[in-house]
């Protein structure tokens, strides 16, 4: 049944994604390019790029669009409730039990200690992308976007919508 | 009724104009929540968003929930859900799928790959982010005892990411608490 694997696959990145929706960026690739297959990396990195680039939520974008490419509208639905569902279900539920502990430092300190692993998650899947873009367009290329890029969203604080769209049109005419 | 549509608007806009994930549309929620319809105050909100940052799952859909289930109930909870996903998930569908159709062309092809060198900056600013985040919230010490043991655990052993996040949310809860004098 794939829409039991697309539950599990969107379950375990709402379910441990830790510090919101862009922590969870990394389990999703996880679970949808390693283990299902659904995508390649490429393939994966056009999905965040315009997610990146659409406004709102990040995870449910994802989600809602890998549903809808594996299993239609009953797919994106399905990978919707997976990632929405239980971290809200446990929001409802457990809110007066930690807002009764929200001073204790062990409730303070849980979302603080799984920081550094989604930082090493994060940094694994940077190394793939430039290693995906060096396998694809070279050394020289990927060094030139890469700085271009970077320059563009982190000096010059463009909106990332247009970084996306002038890598677009940069990739459509050169490469 | 009224409180229906409120609640509709007021997570439709800051889903809408929430660039860069759902941590970013937090401020545009408090706005619309706090300033403008008064469904909460500063602190409720406050403690709201604290106790959902404890909690695993993107951040917004968690307030949406839990902020329109207090104001609306279940009706509310689902209105401010469809609000917030709804209008992304939809633009998001038709932007691929459209792009889809066109991947046979040289000039889509090159477009697949002029991306990729874009998304490896963002995720590598992503990663700063978090360095500074984990920095910030554990200081130097813990930070980078931490760090080194989740690359230990993810680049050498390779282990499911599920196990370390498991393992990290034991020991912050069975660690002693004395020592930095957090309280």
């Amino acid at each position: 049944m794939i829409y039991i694997q697309i539950f599990l696959a969107f379950f375990y990145p709402g379910i441990l994604g830790y510090g919101g929706g862009p922590a969870s960026i990394p389990l999703i690739e996880h679970e949808v390019v390693d283990k299902y297959g659904w995508m390649t990396t490429t393939e994966f990195s056009e999905v965040l790029a315009l997610g990146n680039a659409l406004p709102g939520p990040i995870a449910t974008k994802m989600a809602g669009y890998i549903g809808y490419e594996v299993g239609g509208i009953f797919g994106a639905i399905v990978a919707l409730l997976a990632t929405v569902g239980p971290s809200l279900l446990a929001m409802l539920i457990l809110l007066n039990i930690l807002y009764r502990f929200r001073q204790s430092p062990r409730v303070e300190r849980l979302s603080s200690f799984v920081l550094p692993a989604i930082a090493v998650l994060l940094a694994e899947m940077t190394f793939d992308f430039v290693k995906t873009s060096y396998d694809m367009i070279g050394f020289i290329a990927s060094i030139l976007l890469i700085i271009g890029a970077y320059v563009a969203l982190e000096k010059l604080k463009i909106h990332p919508a247009y970084v996306v769209m002038i890598g677009l049109i940069i990739g459509g005419l050169f490469l | 009724m009224a409180r229906q549509k409120e609640i509709f608007i007021a997570f439709f806009r800051s889903g809408i104009l929430g660039f860069g994930g759902g941590p970013s549309s937090i401020p545009l929620v408090k706005k619309e929540v706090v300033d403008i319809y008064k469904m909460m105050t500063d602190e409720e909100f406050a403690d709201v968003l604290a106790i959902g940052n404890t909690l695993p799952g993107p951040i917004i859909t968690k307030m949406a929930g839990y902020i329109g289930y207090r104001v609306g109930g279940w009706i509310g909870l689902i209105n401010a859900l469809f609000a917030t996903i709804l209008p992304t998930v939809i633009l998001m569908i038709l932007f691929l799928t459209t792009l889809n159709q066109f991947k046979g062309f040289d000039f889509v092809k090159g477009m697949t790959n002029g991306v990729v060198p874009v998304v490896a900056v963002m995720l590598g600013v992503l990663t700063w982010d978090f360095l500074k985040k984990s920095k910030n919230a554990l200081g130097w010490k813990i930070g980078s005892i931490l760090l080194f043991a989740s690359i230990i655990g993810i680049l050498i052993l390779q282990l499911h990411p599920g196990i370390i996040i498991g393992s990290l949310l034991a020991v912050a809860l069975l660690l002693p608490v004395k020592k930095e004098g957090n309280e």
